[in-house]
Formats: structure tokens, C-alpha cells, sequence
């Protein structure tokens, strides 16, 4: 159990110095039932640098980061192992673990700071943002007078590039937007010009324009006040873009730690190296989902089914996987059309079309005149910030929302607004994959039973048969059958997706709508959810709408890129296409906003 | 803003205690019996019950009678009992006033004790106190509010102790307040039977809320553990248990008979059950009216203070 790791160090920065503020040893967290949750962690932060640590969920990083201030969260204790403190003016360091509660407190917020993940959740909602940070320097006797912390309260705010006003200070964090109300949290940890940052994945709910605005924030606050941070992350491009250092952990350990580009470019161990691979890149220079990063599941699979869609060196050959998959479109087009309708005049249209689709609330207008259409065994990637309508878009599609004007036509058929007036045949051939596998599959139920719902729902088949197809599907979702009777509580993450995805397919659909279905997973979860998809569209001719507000998967899953903005498509087309020679100014801007990895 | 959303629920109220009072007034038609028969005796010559009916104005039509009396309402004119012969509002007053203290009691023992044992046991979860705690609790709740005062009454009264008096002392006319000792006992009921549910919905509430983002975050800001739970935990619970408080207020309005009549306490209880014994309809009905009203007037404290605890919905208001 309580082995330790040793950690691949690519220098000795991490050796004692006179630069460290901050130094973590052999730091172990048990449950309150005895488990070791950290196997004994080692690193440092050192001033006016971010050490970047990474890991997948429930590799114990933001464990090892709470552990930093002292604090642990229900059910974990301290083991054993330090965490030393120099702060500024003090001669001598302070041991975290031997403070008394009000040593502590006097320790947090003021030399070691914290800026959470979702700062929707972080502020107090019936507390007005400009007190929240008032709070702080209240609490640690800043300054002299009542002027002087007031005074402080708006040049922070100032600081983080957010008006210092009364009138802005006296806002509840519900009238912020997302960035905003993050920015707040930045402005809270810097107020009392602290030692020591803890960040913990405080862009990850954010979108990307946003997220590199916070970024942007968090560098120059970093190198003006002279602090050593500490950002926890899954996303290793964030990570390239802004620390100086990284520690890449693995349940409960850390296997490697040094500086950015020495990790990422030379990894020498093996789970680094896997992670890499799993990181989708914008220029689509690897196959992300291949390989290292492939789960247990996947190696299952048949090597030979992963054709690649967007594959090799940036532009050329991008543009030959662009004719190979027109040609399988038609292909695909005449066999499904020849299988399902009989061969009708439906041959020439196209097999998902959206037209002039549109959508307002009162005054604001959701979507407004949205064209797009869809062929067999095409996917087309739906990229936009939220708010930008994409599920709304999505929803229409799928018949979950009605409210929409213009026509959605399946085959040259126009559909009804709502599921409830399209015939059986139109409900099976578009099925929908929810955002989150963590509450789109019922606890209660069996991976088995949550799944054959969709085919009892449209009549099919007897019992025997239901249960073949079902067990078909998680196959060929590369989950096996022996799922069938397992519930999604015993699944994890990745596994749920699988299944969800498979109760989309039991159905043989023509046409799959993919909401968001790797954002809440991994990076090496999400690569081999990627892979699985284009095995799906090759086996099965399966046409998708991947919804995402990550850019840097267009090149590993879709032919076809729409950027939704405000309701409005305003870039459309190829893939290398669109990345390449984008022609709205907002696809300019959000391409330029991605950290470059 | 915030005016406007509480002139609009004042409306609302109206129209629902306009509701109401159709619904009273419809249902005291459908009593069965006579009500001046009621009043005379069974030996009443049917020329006497001929001249009641014509002075209580009952040979009226039935929206006529009841066009009267709402608009009697209006100018707090209840009507005359055709028990007693005397105005109702004088024959309820005292009634009233000595319910209000029993009510009044109640609430301001049980309210601020069921949040902060339900803050205790939040702060305290999964510790044996917070179990045996959630144990009693849910024993007082599962117990029939006149099972708990018998059991107080055995105990305080009658079998164990001879301390307090099990029944109202004071003689009619008397105010209940003379002798504070008779209402001990049934506070005390009130308060066991409404505390529990408060407790319990408060722990669950400020257990949610202790788990929440912003209050692990004012922690990590060395936020003093007690402004923690003061300023920034209690807040949030408050508006959820508002409702509940609410209820068990309105409840109280209600319940109070039971406990009346098992302590023979000269409250609007005891005269509710009166009034029904002797067919006296018009008491009835003015009883049923302030009942509707305490209930809507506790539901409308519960919303404000839900308002008043959320800013989202005080400034989206």
C-alpha cells in the first residue's frame, strides 16, 4: 500500500533552494477508513513560477493541492510527510501540518490562496462580489483604515481588468458572466498579495475565448505579484500554454515532474507518454485514440476497422480523406436508401437537411436561420461557445425541442416539429447521445434493460431478439455483453458513454446527434470515444452532428465543420478547410484563442 | 421591484381568502339540521321557528345571505351567534387573543430552537448526537399531537409529577395570561409536535449547503469558522426552511383545536368545537375565515423571506 513511486525528474529544481516558497514531502492522504489516497507526493513551487499538475479524475491532484493550505475534504485525513511554507518577511518556515486552527486560517487567504474551479459555485450567491473581497482583507486586518481596504478592493478588481466602481463592487456574482465571476475568485486570492496560488482547473467550465482572457489574467498577476502557483489541471495544452514547470500524477503518485517543455516533448514515462498521445491537436498531426492511449476495451477491437478520417500531415492529404469519404457518402447513400425505403425518389436528397431553422424566446433569438445538411457516413462537427445555440440546435434536430420555425428533413421528408408527432420510422433514425453518462443513464436499471427501452419503444422484435440486439450493440460499442447486467454505478466514466452510446445505435439509426459526449470525460477516455466513433460511421454508415466547443477535436472526428455564433452559422465547410481559411473574423478568434500545443 | 411583487401576491391572497370564503359559506349551506330548530328546541311551534327564520334573515336567497355577510367582513362585522345572541367578533375576542398567545408562544420557542438544533446536527452529522438526535425527532414527529400532550399530562400533571395544572384553571371572563402556569403544558405540546419537522428540515438543508462550493471557498479564505456558518451557510438554508415554518405555523392556526380541547382552553379551538356542538353556523364560519386568513398571511412571510434571502430572485423580481 504504501509503496512510493519514484518520480521521473527531468532536473533538480526541485532540490532545496532559496527560490522555493513552497515544498511538498513525501506527503501521504488517507480515507477516513485507512486508504492511502496519496502514496507520498513530492514537489515545490518556487517564485513567480507556475507548476503545472496534471492527472486524469481521481488521481488525487486537487487532494494534493487542498493538502497545501491544510485542508482536507470530507472523509480524507492527513497521513504523514510536510508541507513547508517560507512566507515573505518571515526568516523562518512555517509547517502547515502543525498549525493550530487559527494559525491556519490566518495562513489562508492571506500567504496561500486558492482560486477554485467553478466559480459559479465558488462565490456566495447572496453576497455582493465587491464584499466577498472585502471579506478577505477584513478578515486578515489589511491595511490600516476602512479606506484603505476599500481602496484595495478596486484596485484588485482593477488589477484583473474588471471596473473598480461602487456600482460594480455592489453586483451579485449572478449578474457576472462565467469569466467575470472568475475573475472575481482571482481578484479574492491577489488581495492580500499572497505567497502561494493554488488553482484549481479554474478555466475548465470556461470557454475558450474566455478561458484564454482568464489565462492571460492569471500569467500577469502571477509574474507582477511575484507568487508561486500551482495550477491543477486535466488539459495539457493549458498547461503548455502557462506554466513553467509540470508534475503529471497517477493515482495518488507522481510519476514524472520538470520543466514544460522537457516533460511534453521528451516524456519519459510510459503514462505521460500515453497522455500525450490522447491530447487532440488542432493541426491533426496525430490520430488521437490509437495506440498507447487506447483503453482495454478498445485493444479488443479489430485493428483493421480504425480507418482514419482525417489522418497524416495538415493540408494535402487532408483534402484526399475529404474524397474518400465523399465516395463512401454515395456508397453509403444508395445501400441505405435501397435497405430502407425501398428505393424511392428520396436517392437525391440529402439525408439530414436542416432548413432556415429558427428559434427566439421573447426577444432573444436562439438560432436564427440555421442551413445544414448531412450525408450517410459524414460527420459534421457543430463548434460553438455555450450559448451559442448548438444544443438548441441539436435538440430541434433530434425533435426534443418544438419550438423552432423552418423544416428539419430526414431522406427528403420533412419531419414534425416535435418526436411525439414523427412516425416510429423518423424517431429510430435519429438518436441523440446526452452530454453527461453520469446522469443520462438511470442508476436503477441495468446496462441491459436501460437499453433495450429504445427498441421496446419502437416495437421491435420478441424478448429473444431485443436482447440479441442489445448485445450486438455492446459489442460493437466494444464495451461486451458482458455489461448486460451490470448498473452504471459500476461503470466508470468512459464505460458509461460506451453504453450510452450503444443505446443510441440498438436502433440501427441513420443519423446520430453527439451532445457535448466528451467533455465531461479524460483526455485518453475522450481519444478512445473518438476512435470508437469512426469505426461506428465506417461500420455502420453512420452519419453524426458532433456538438463541442473543442476546436482541436474537429480534425480527429469531422468532414465538415459548422461555427455556430450566436445563433448564426457562420463559418461552413470542410474541415481543413474552415481551420485553414476561416472567413469569419469569429473563427479567427476562436482558433487563435486555442492553446497551441 | 420588490413592492410590486409583493402587491401582487396581496391580490393573489385576496382572491384565494375570496375563494375561501365561498367555500365556507357553501359548505355551512350544505350543514344538515335547522339551525333556527337548532335554537328553539325540538318543542318549538313551527309559527316561532317561522318568525326566527324571518329575523335571522334565512328566507332570503342564499347569494343574497351571502353577499351580507362578506360584505360584514369587510367592516369586521361577523354577524350575530345565533347561539348566544351577541355579536360574533365580541364573543370571539377573547377567544382569539387567548389563541394568538398560545400560537404566538409556539412559534417563538419553536422556530429559533428547530433551526439551530437543525444547525447543530448539520455541523455534527453522522456523530452519535446527531443520531440519537434524528431518532427523537422523528419519534415526536410520528406521535399524534394529543398523545403528546396526554403523555406531558401523565408526566407534569397527573401520574409522575403534580407540578403543572393539566386543564385551564382560569374561570370564563378571566384572562389566560393571569395564571401563565396553565400554559405551559400546552405550549410545550405545540412546540414538541412543530420543532421536529423544522430540525429536519433545516439539517438537510444546511447539510446541502455545508457541502456547497462557496462554503468550502470562504474556509480557504481563513474565514472565521463562525462567520463561515453565520454569514455565509445559514443564509442559504433559511429561504428552503422558510416554507416549512410556514406551514407548521398555519398548521398551528389549525391544531390548536385538539390541543385546546384537551387542555379545555378557552381559545378559538375550544369555541370552534362549541360552535359546531350547537349549530352556531355564523361563529363557524367566522372561525374558518381567520384560519384561511393566518394561513395565507404565513405563506406570504414564508415567500418574502425567500425573496429576501436570494438576491437572483430580488433583483429578477
Amino acid at each position: 500500500m504504501s509503496t512510493k513511486t519514484e518520480t521521473v525528474r527531468h532536473d533538480d529544481a526541485n532540490e532545496p533552494n532559496e527560490k522555493i516558497v513552497l515544498r511538498v514531502s513525501d506527503l501521504r492522504v488517507l480515507t477516513n477508513a485507512g486508504d492511502e489516497i496519496l502514496h507520498g507526493v513530492d514537489f515545490a513551487l518556487a517564485r513567480g513560477e507556475i507548476l503545472g499538475l496534471v492527472g486524469e479524475s481521481g488521481s488525487g491532484k486537487t487532494t494534493a493541492g487542498l493538502a497545501c493550505m491544510g485542508h482536507f475534504r470530507e472523509g480524507l485525513k492527513f497521513g504523514s510527510g510536510s508541507v513547508s511554507i517560507w512566507p515573505r518577511g518571515d526568516a523562518t518556515h512555517l509547517e502547515v501540518g502543525e498549525l493550530d486552527e487559527v494559525a491556519l486560517r490566518d495562513l489562508r487567504g492571506s500567504r496561500i490562496a486558492y482560486i477554485p474551479q467553478d466559480p459559479a459555485l465558488s462565490l456566495n450567491p447572496a453576497m455582493r462580489v465587491g464584499e466577498q473581497i472585502r471579506e478577505v482583507l477584513d478578515i486578515h486586518d489589511f491595511g490600516a483604515s476602512d479606506r484603505e481596504r476599500a481602496d484595495r478592493v478596486a484596485e484588485v478588481l482593477v488589477d484583473v481588468g474588471l471596473p473598480g466602481d461602487r456600482a460594480y463592487q455592489r453586483r451579485w456574482p449572478h449578474q457576472l458572466s462565467g469569466g467575470q465571476q472568475q475573475r472575481i475568485g482571482i481578484a479574492m486570492a491577489f488581495a492580500m498579495y499572497p505567497d502561494v496560488l493554488i488553482l484549481d482547473e479554474p478555466t475548465t467550465g470556461l470557454d475558450v475565448s474566455t478561458q484564454s482572457v482568464v489565462l492571460d489574467t492569471i500569467r500577469q498577476m502571477t509574474v507582477a505579484n511575484n507568487v508561486a502557483g500551482l495550477y491543477i489541471t486535466h488539459d495539457l495544452a493549458v498547461i503548455k500554454d502557462i506554466s513553467d514547470r509540470v508534475a503529471v500524477m497517477l493515482r495518488g503518485d507522481l510519476v514524472e515532474e520538470g520543466p514544460v517543455s522537457a516533460v511534453l516533448e521528451r516524456p519519459q514515462h510510459d503514462y505521460t507518454k500515453m497522455l500525450m498521445a490522447a491530447v487532440p491537436d488542432l493541426a491533426g498531426r496525430k490520430t488521437i485514440g490509437d495506440g498507447a492511449a487506447e483503453a482495454k476495451a478498445v485493444a479488443e477491437a479489430d485493428e483493421k476497422t480504425h480507418i482514419l478520417v482525417s489522418t497524416g500531415e495538415p493540408g494535402g492529404s487532408a483534402d484526399s480523406g475529404e474524397h474518400r469519404s465523399d465516395g463512401d457518402a454515395r456508397d453509403g447513400e444508395a445501400a441505405s436508401a435501397g435497405e430502407r425505403d425501398g428505393g424511392a425518389a428520396s436517392a437525391t436528397a440529402p439525408l439530414l437537411e436542416a432548413k432556415d431553422v429558427a428559434l427566439a424566446y421573447g426577444k432573444a433569438q436562439i438560432l436564427d436561420g440555421i442551413n445544414l445538411t448531412l450525408e450517410p457516413g459524414e460527420c459534421t462537427m457543430l463548434l460553438g461557445e455555450s450559448g451559442s445555440g448548438k444544443t438548441t440546435l441539436s435538440q430541434c434536430v433530434a425533435g426534443l425541442n418544438d419550438d423552432y420555425k423552418g423544416s428539419v428533413r430526414l431522406r427528403g421528408t420533412e419531419l414534425a416539429r416535435s418526436t411525439r408527432k414523427r412516425t416510429n420510422e423518423q424517431r429510430v433514425g435519429i438518436q441523440y447521445v446526452f452530454q453527461s453518462p453520469f446522469s443520462s443513464l438511470n442508476p436503477r436499471r441495468s446496462i441491459g434493460q436501460s437499453l433495450t427501452v429504445p427498441l421496446e419503444m419502437s416495437g421491435q422484435g420478441t424478448a429473444a431478439s431485443r436482447k440479441a440486439t442489445v448485445e450486438e450493440a455492446l459489442d460493437s460499442v466494444r464495451l461486451g455483453r458482458t455489461f448486460y447486467h451490470r448498473r452504471p454505478g459500476d461503470l466508470s466514466g468512459g464505460e458509461r458513454q460506451r453504453a450510452a452510446i450503444a443505446r443510441a445505435l440498438v436502433n440501427a439509426p441513420s443519423v446520430m446527434v453527439c451532445d457535448e459526449i466528451t467533455s465531461a470525460l479524460d483526455v485518453s477516455v475522450q481519444a478512445s470515444i473518438v476512435a470508437l466513433l469512426r469505426t461506428l460511421r465506417e461500420e455502420r454508415q453512420l452519419a453524426m452532428l458532433f456538438v463541442t466547443h473543442n476546436i482541436a477535436l474537429s480534425r480527429h472526428i469531422a468532414d465538415n465543420l459548422a461555427v455556430l455564433n450566436k445563433g448564426k452559422i457562420v463559418d461552413y465547410g470542410p474541415t481543413a478547410q474552415v481551420l485553414e481559411d476561416p472567413s469569419h473574423e469569429y473563427t479567427r478568434a476562436l482558433i487563435a484563442d486555442v492553446p497551441k500545443f | 421591484m420588490f413592492g410590486k411583487v409583493i402587491g401582487k401576491r396581496l391580490i393573489f391572497s385576496a382572491f384565494i381568502l375570496l375563494a375561501v370564503s365561498l367555500l365556507v359559506f357553501g359548505a355551512t349551506l350544505l350543514l344538515p339540521g335547522d339551525a333556527a330548530r337548532a335554537i328553539l328546541g325540538q318543542q318549538a311551534t313551527p309559527e316561532r321557528i317561522a318568525a326566527l327564520n324571518e329575523q335571522l334573515g334565512l328566507n332570503d336567497p342564499a347569494w343574497l345571505r351571502y353577499l351580507h355577510w362578506l360584505g360584514g367582513l369587510f367592516v369586521g362585522d361577523f354577524g350575530t351567534s345565533s347561539a348566544s345572541g351577541g355579536p360574533v367578533s365580541e364573543l370571539l375576542g377573547d377567544r382569539l387573543a387567548a389563541s394568538f398567545i398560545l400560537m404566538a408562544l409556539a412559534a417563538i420557542i419553536s422556530v429559533p430552537l428547530g433551526i439551530g438544533l437543525g444547525v447543530y446536527q448539520a455541523l455534527h452529522r453522522g456523530k452519535r448526537r446527531d443520531q440519537t438526535m434524528t431518532g427523537i425527532s422523528l419519534v415526536l414527529a410520528s406521535m399524534p399531537e394529543f398523545v403528546i400532550g396526554i403523555g406531558l399530562v401523565a408526566l407534569f400533571a397527573t401520574s409522575v409529577f403534580q407540578i403543572l395544572p393539566a386543564v385551564t384553571l382560569a374561570p370564563p371572563g378571566e384572562p389566560v395570561w393571569n395564571r401563565p402556569e396553565q400554559l405551559i403544558l400546552p405550549t410545550l405540546t405545540l412546540v414538541l409536535v412543530v420543532t421536529p419537522y423544522i430540525v429536519r428540515m433545516m439539517r438537510a438543508t444546511m447539510i446541502e449547503v455545508l457541502d456547497s462550493g462557496f462554503v468550502e471557498m470562504a474556509r480557504l479564505k481563513g474565514v472565521p469558522e463562525k462567520r463561515v456558518i453565520m454569514r455565509h451557510a445559514v443564509p442559504h438554508a433559511l429561504g428552503p426552511v422558510a416554507q416549512v415554518v410556514a406551514i407548521q405555523l398555519a398548521w398551528l392556526a389549525g391544531g390548536v383545536v385538539v390541543v385546546e380541547f384537551l387542555f379545555r382552553y378557552p381559545g378559538l379551538g375550544q369555541a370552534l368545537i362549541d360552535a359546531v356542538t350547537y349549530r352556531d353556523v355564523q361563529v363557524v364560519q367566522a372561525i374558518s375565515m381567520l384560519v384561511a386568513a393566518v394561513y395565507v398571511a404565513v405563506n406570504l412571510a414564508a415567500d418574502v423571506v425567500g425573496i429576501l434571502t436570494n438576491p437572483k430572485l430580488r433583483s429578477a423580481a
